[in-house]
């Protein structure tokens, strides 16, 4: 299972890589939409967490231009607003994490969707 | 209600703890000066004519009564002055016929004299005496009840002007014979060429008779008097013959009367007493004699009196009316434009609460969304701390170092809470209706005020069954709801007071929620405002007066009803039924 962790937040997503190597996942970070497309051209990712809210390309855009690419990819969305319902976004199998986030919720969202792909 | 509480205006009888709104949402009007210029401008346009009209009316009618007067007076004096002229001029022509059918010879013989007395008296009544005076001024004959032969009237004025005119009527005078008569002298020529006198005395009590019949009402009088002020006849009330009437008037007659004018006069005098008079006179033609009649002019104006009364009373009545309606009509409109000017003054002050509150809320979801995000980065280097602790042997067994770590994200979930709590009342700013859990709503409404309840050592009592209905309502709505009345009973009682909430299913449409608290409570005279904008008993402590007005009006919008029990010194009770079908209730 590969990550690609895409947040404004360099220091949050790096973090986020870093913890979930300790627990055996592999994850690659961008801290724009641009760099994630790119990191996506050359690496398979199985699943991207998206913050919501992002300069240039949000999470929402962003998913839909990896999704139009690399149909098999699953998404996790990350949000600093306290409810999901805010980002419905016509797609009611994403899945959202608020932040701070969980790392044990966010590693057990990502083993279940990978499971179910 | 009485009469004079419907006159007075609503808006005189505000509160002094009313109207702490400023600026934009200030009251447009002054009211009672709208009131007062109302009523002032509406009171000179209507009474200014009305007045005008009665009072030119009033001395229209004064002028033509007055007219009416002093062309009686006229009347009067003219017919006296024809009856009193004719009296004498009939005299005068008895004289005369005595003059011309008689020869000196013949009156001076005295059984002759005598019988002409006699005569004379039958056809003219008044004659006392007759006497025949030569050109010496000595009476060589005289008949009648006296003994006056050989009296010598040569040195008396009125022997002098009768040579001198040709004939002569007397003042009153008392004579020889001392008591008052009138006296005709007529030249009359001898067929020698030479004079002698035929003089004639005349009683005046015909004419005092002839006086007293004149019909003159009230107070009037009627009177001769010669040129000089001096009565020629008895009168009612200005004296007897010999008097002198009063200067005040005579000397205003004698000054517009010429000794020859025969015309009929009428003025106004003003007696020392203040009292006004009406003098009519006029001159009797050859004799020394001034024809006067005087009135009161009270009693003659008495028909305008009257008027003046009628008049008086529809003026009183008809300005009493005008005034009672423009008052009412004023106080109708000024108090429906206060009412509207309040409307519009409480609708500004809740849609700038309402613009305060979600502007407060915007800015409370965008803190705690920017707070999210260095918690989360917080989180995530604590977390990984924690995880080069638990994955790595050499700290793994260090128990203080692990202790820190979770310390920290423990910190980082209580911040998380509370953001997320935040972003979550916020977020029901927005006008939404939906399924609502009042036990929910109460619990996170209490959750922001806990730590005031705490630092103040308040006791909250929860009393929410479980299986109470949701209720359809717009939650923003209800939270302020319980925010504002929490809020108002925290502000009512004391450190260590008592908060209870109860919650009951009232049947199966409404479901009732209580709010008691054990504070210092609300007056009856309080009570009747405390739903009114601006009305707070705390405006010196901060208090803006639109906290309970506002939750009346938020009650009021989601179709809720509120009850209000308070006593004095032991608490308040506040109780809201809230539909459970929003439709039904809307409906």
């Amino acid at each position: 299972m590969r990550l690609l962790l895409v947040d404004d937040e360099g220091e949050l997503v790096s973090t986020l890589a870093e913890r979930l190597s300790f627990r055996g996942i592999d994850a690659d970070w961008a801290v724009s939409g641009e760099e994630a497309l790119k990191m996506a051209e050359t690496e398979q990712y199985d699943i991207a967490v998206l913050d919501v809210k992002m300069p240039k390309i949000s999470g929402i855009q962003l998913k839909g231009m990896l999704e139009e690419k690399y149909p098999d990819m699953k998404f996790i969305f990350m949000t600093g607003h306290g409810s999901k319902n805010d980002y419905i976004a016509g797609s009611a199998k994403d899945y959202y994490l608020v932040k701070p986030i969980a790392i044990d919720a966010l590693v057990s969202k990502a083993e279940e969707i990978f499971k179910n792909k | 209600m009485s009469l004079i509480e419907n006159l007075k205006p609503k808006f005189l009888s505000n509160g002094d703890n009313r109207d702490a709104c400023t600026c934009a949402t200030r009251h447009l009007f002054n009211f009672s000066r709208i009131w007062n210029i109302a009523v002032f401008h509406t009171l000179v346009v209507a009474l200014v004519p009305l007045i005008s009209m009665t009072c030119i009316h009033y001395k229209m009618t004064k002028d033509a009564v007055e007219s009416e007067v002093y062309n009686n007076t006229i009347l009067l004096v003219n017919n006296t002055w024809r009856a009193v002229s004719r009296f004498y001029d009939e005299r005068k022509n008895g004289l005369e016929l005595v003059a011309n059918d008689y020869t000196y010879e013949d009156l001076i013989n005295p059984n002759k004299l005598a019988n002409i007395l006699i005569n004379i008296k039958k056809s003219h009544e008044a004659f006392i005496d007759l006497g025949v005076i030569n050109s010496s001024g000595i009476q060589v004959n005289y008949a009648g009840p006296y003994t006056l032969i050989d009296k010598d009237y040569s040195n008396q004025e009125s022997f002098k002007k009768a040579v001198e005119y040709g004939f002569y009527i007397s003042d009153l005078i008392l004579g020889f014979r001392d008591i008052p008569h009138v006296v005709f002298l007529m030249r009359c020529a001898k067929t020698d060429g030479s004079f002698f006198v035929l003089r004639a005395a005349l009683d005046i009590q015909p004419i005092d008779e002839m006086l007293d019949e004149v019909d003159i009402r009230g107070s009037g009088d009627v009177f001769l008097v010669n040129n000089k002020g001096v009565l020629q006849t008895s009168s009612r009330y200005h004296g007897d013959i010999f008097d002198e009437v009063s200067r005040t008037f005579f000397d205003k007659v004698s000054q517009s009367l010429s000794e020859y004018s025969v015309e009929i006069q009428v003025l106004d005098c003003k007696k020392q007493d203040g009292e006004t008079i009406v003098v009519g006179y006029g001159n009797i033609p050859d004799t020394p004699f001034i024809l006067m009649t005087v009135q009161q002019k009270a009693e003659l104006m008495d028909r305008l009196h009257k008027t003046r009364v009628r008049v008086f009373l529809f003026l009183a009545v008809s300005s009493t009316l005008i005034i009672l309606v423009i008052l009412g009509m004023s106080t109708y409109l000024v108090n429906k434009i206060y009412i509207a000017d309040n409307a519009r003054v409480r609708s500004l002050h809740k849609a700038e609460y309402s613009n305060r509150l979600a502007s407060i809320g915007r800015l409370a979801a965008g803190v705690a969304h920017e707070i999210n995000n260095p918690l989360a980065i917080i989180n995530e280097k604590a977390g990984l701390i924690k995880d080069m602790f638990t994955y790595k042997d050499m700290y793994s067994k260090d128990k203080k170092l692990i202790d820190l770590v979770d310390s920290i994200i423990s910190s980082v979930e209580r911040c998380g809470t509370i953001t997320k709590r935040l972003l979550g009342f916020a977020r029901h700013m927005e006008p939404s209706i939906q399924t609502i859990n009042l036990r929910e709503v109460i619990e996170e409404v209490l959750s922001f005020l806990e730590k005031e309840a705490e630092y103040r050592s308040f006791t909250i009592d929860l009393d929410i069954p479980d299986d109470i209905p949701e209720i359809e309502s717009d939650r923003g709505k209800v939270q302020q709801i319980f925010l504002n009345l929490i809020n108002n009973s925290f502000a009512a009682m004391q450190d260590g007071g008592r908060l209870s909430i109860v919650v009951r299913s009232k049947d199966k449409d409404y479901v009732s929620a209580t709010v008691t608290d054990n504070g210092c409570g609300i007056s009856d005279t309080d009570m009747k405002h405390i739903f009114e904008p601006f009305f707070s008993t705390k405006l010196k402590k901060g208090g803006t007066g639109l906290g309970l007005s506002i939750t009346c009006d938020l009650v009021q919008e989601i179709g809720a009803k509120i009850n209000l029990q308070s006593v004095v010194g032991c608490g308040t009770s506040f109780r809201i039924d809230f539909s459970i079908n929003l439709d039904r209730e809307r409906k």
